[in-house]
């Protein structure tokens, strides 16, 4: 499933026109993304939470060259599944 | 502070000039939409932020570390979270 189908299913199930159903999709994805961006953790009960982890810099090969290279400190954002969400996926 | 669901339901009641109640109603029918499609086993990809996807593990052998009892761990179904390019850039600038 994509953002517009998600969109489009949100409009069948809540009666709200395609335009305040991308409104409420888009909205959520902008303040997570926001919040993250800010450093902040996000967390959404029975569906997930993220917080931003740092990683440090390291050395790493080309897999394909076996040439050393230096990758430099990132972040990224951890996912952890929710409760309710890692109860209904698992069989 | 974490941001959490009632965030984003005020976020959506202001855009949508709703009721705090349908704004709240809308919300879980959205998480319902995300959730109901990962329990069927399908992804959901949102572009410029992320693919949330379900991933099946084989069953395998396991041992509980505090008693060093060896134990078989079930094949279990899990969800795993892929970060956009554009998402990540935003974080790391």
């Amino acid at each position: 499933m994509n953002k517009l189908e998600l969109i489009s299913t949100l409009k069948q199930k809540t009666g709200l026109t395609k335009a305040e159903a991308a409104d409420v999709v888009q909205t959520f994805f902008d303040s997570l993304t926001q919040a993250l961006v800010q450093g902040d953790r996000v967390e959404i009960r029975g569906l997930c939470s993220f917080f931003i982890k740092d990683y440090e810099s390291y050395t790493g090969r080309n897999p394909k060259t076996g040439e050393k290279v230096t990758i430099p400190p990132k972040k990224l954002p951890f996912f952890k599944c929710g409760k309710e969400l890692k109860e209904r996926v698992d069989f | 502070m974490a941001l959490t669901k009632t965030e984003i339901t005020e976020k959506i009641q202001k855009k949508l000039d709703i009721s705090r109640t349908t704004s709240y109603n809308i919300m879980e029918d959205f998480l319902e939409i995300i959730k109901g499609s990962l329990e069927k086993g399908e992804d959901v990809m949102i572009s410029g932020f992320g693919k949330f996807c379900v991933n099946e593990k084989k069953s395998r052998k396991g041992r509980n570390p505090a008693t060093s009892q060896e134990m078989n761990l079930p094949a279990r179904r899990v969800v795993t979270f892929k970060c956009s390019g554009k998402l990540r850039n935003l974080i790391n600038n």
